[in-house]
């Protein structure tokens, strides 16, 4: 028997999932919710998350700053700090993507309102932007001419918050109304899905969109792959496009992953096998 | 009245007020208390769903 720290924030289907199939295991499950908790790095002694913790905060700066406040005190926790802060940051995934030469859409960065309206003329309409941060399909918006264009980067100028002026751009993907999630853990696909969206352009669950059984391809598998081999020890969202023109793409990867929709249509039990993959990592 | 989060069952206290910010015991999630057009007790989620939430 091992104990196995979940981390949260708020508790969502996955982490009852978690919690329920970790004591089905036969581990002692702890549940701590990372609002209560307070680090002292002077006191590195103190502290007790586990055999492994499982990072679930559904605040992803949150979850970012706490898994380094776990791994300075030495506390295996999965994912680790460099992973999330790969993947909680569609700039930073951009990149991320292209270093490792895989498939990505083509993508646009800009650092101020004005040049974000330069850039926009100089690539042409249609464009999606995206906030380099945030989840859920939340602020993601097709741009379809120069109207709408403005529209949205003036409701960026009046929010004013930090990420606001950080500019992404994307071409918007022609492709089936769908997207593939895939799940894996280290070297290993666990499912996919097709995430099919009801009436808008987003392929979120949130946004309404419905999990469809995905049959892992060669294709799909060696993309994955790729991914996994350079984020070593994860466990990931890969989110992939079937682009008409260039095949298939990947556009996010996530690393503190919601599986509920996924289970709806596959048999792997998807917790034990996070549970079994974090206590293994932790054994390494 | 239950949890829309967890379905847990939510306690509101005898002395709620509307507009008060109450939290379900088994799952955290916060919600704020209104009525409905009735005059009925009512719960709705509270606006504090961050930038940064997701996966």
């Amino acid at each position: 028997m091992s104990d196995v720290c979940i981390v949260f924030d708020r508790i969502r289907k996955e982490e009852k999932l978690l919690k329920s199939e970790g004591i089905r295991m036969g581990h002692n499950i702890i549940m701590k919710d990372v609002k209560n908790i307070q680090i002292d790095p002077n006191s590195v002694n103190q502290y007790y998350f586990g055999n492994v913790a499982i990072g679930r905060c559904i605040s992803y700066l949150r979850g970012l700053h706490f898994t380094a406040c776990l791994e300075f005190l030495h506390m295996p926790i999965i994912n680790k700090y460099d992973v999330m802060n790969v993947c909680g940051n569609k700039l930073l995934t951009t990149l991320f993507l292209k270093k490792y030469n895989i498939s990505t859409p083509k993508t646009y960065f800009a650092f101020s309102h004005d040049s974000a309206i330069s850039n926009i003329e100089k690539i042409g309409y249609p464009l999606v932007i995206k906030p380099i941060i945030g989840s859920w399909g939340r602020g993601i918006a097709l741009l379809k001419d120069k109207d709408s264009a403005e529209a949205i980067l003036e409701i960026r100028e009046i929010n004013n918050g930090p990420f606001d002026r950080l500019y992404y751009f994307q071409e918007f993907i022609k492709r089936p109304p769908r997207d593939i999630r895939v799940i894996m853990v280290g070297e290993r696909i666990l499912a996919a899905m097709y995430r099919k969206s009801s009436d808008n352009f987003k392929t979120n669950i949130a946004c309404g969109a419905l999990p469809i059984v995905c049959d892992i391809t060669k294709d799909i598998e060696e993309i994955c792959m790729k991914i996994s081999m350079s984020m070593k020890n994860s466990i990931l969202g890969i989110d992939i496009m079937e682009d008409e023109k260039d095949g298939l793409v990947v556009h996010e990867i996530n690393s503190t992953v919601e599986f509920s929709g996924l289970m709806q249509v596959t048999k792997t039990n998807i917790p034990r096998e996070i549970i079994q993959f974090a206590l293994d990592f932790a054994r390494k | 009245m239950n949890c829309p989060e967890c379905d847990a069952v939510l306690k509101i206290p005898n002395d709620a007020v509307e507009g008060e910010i109450i939290s379900c015991s088994d799952c955290g999630s916060e919600f704020e208390i209104s009525k409905n057009d009735e005059g009925h007790i009512e719960v709705k989620r509270a606006e504090n769903v961050g930038e940064d939430w997701g996966e």
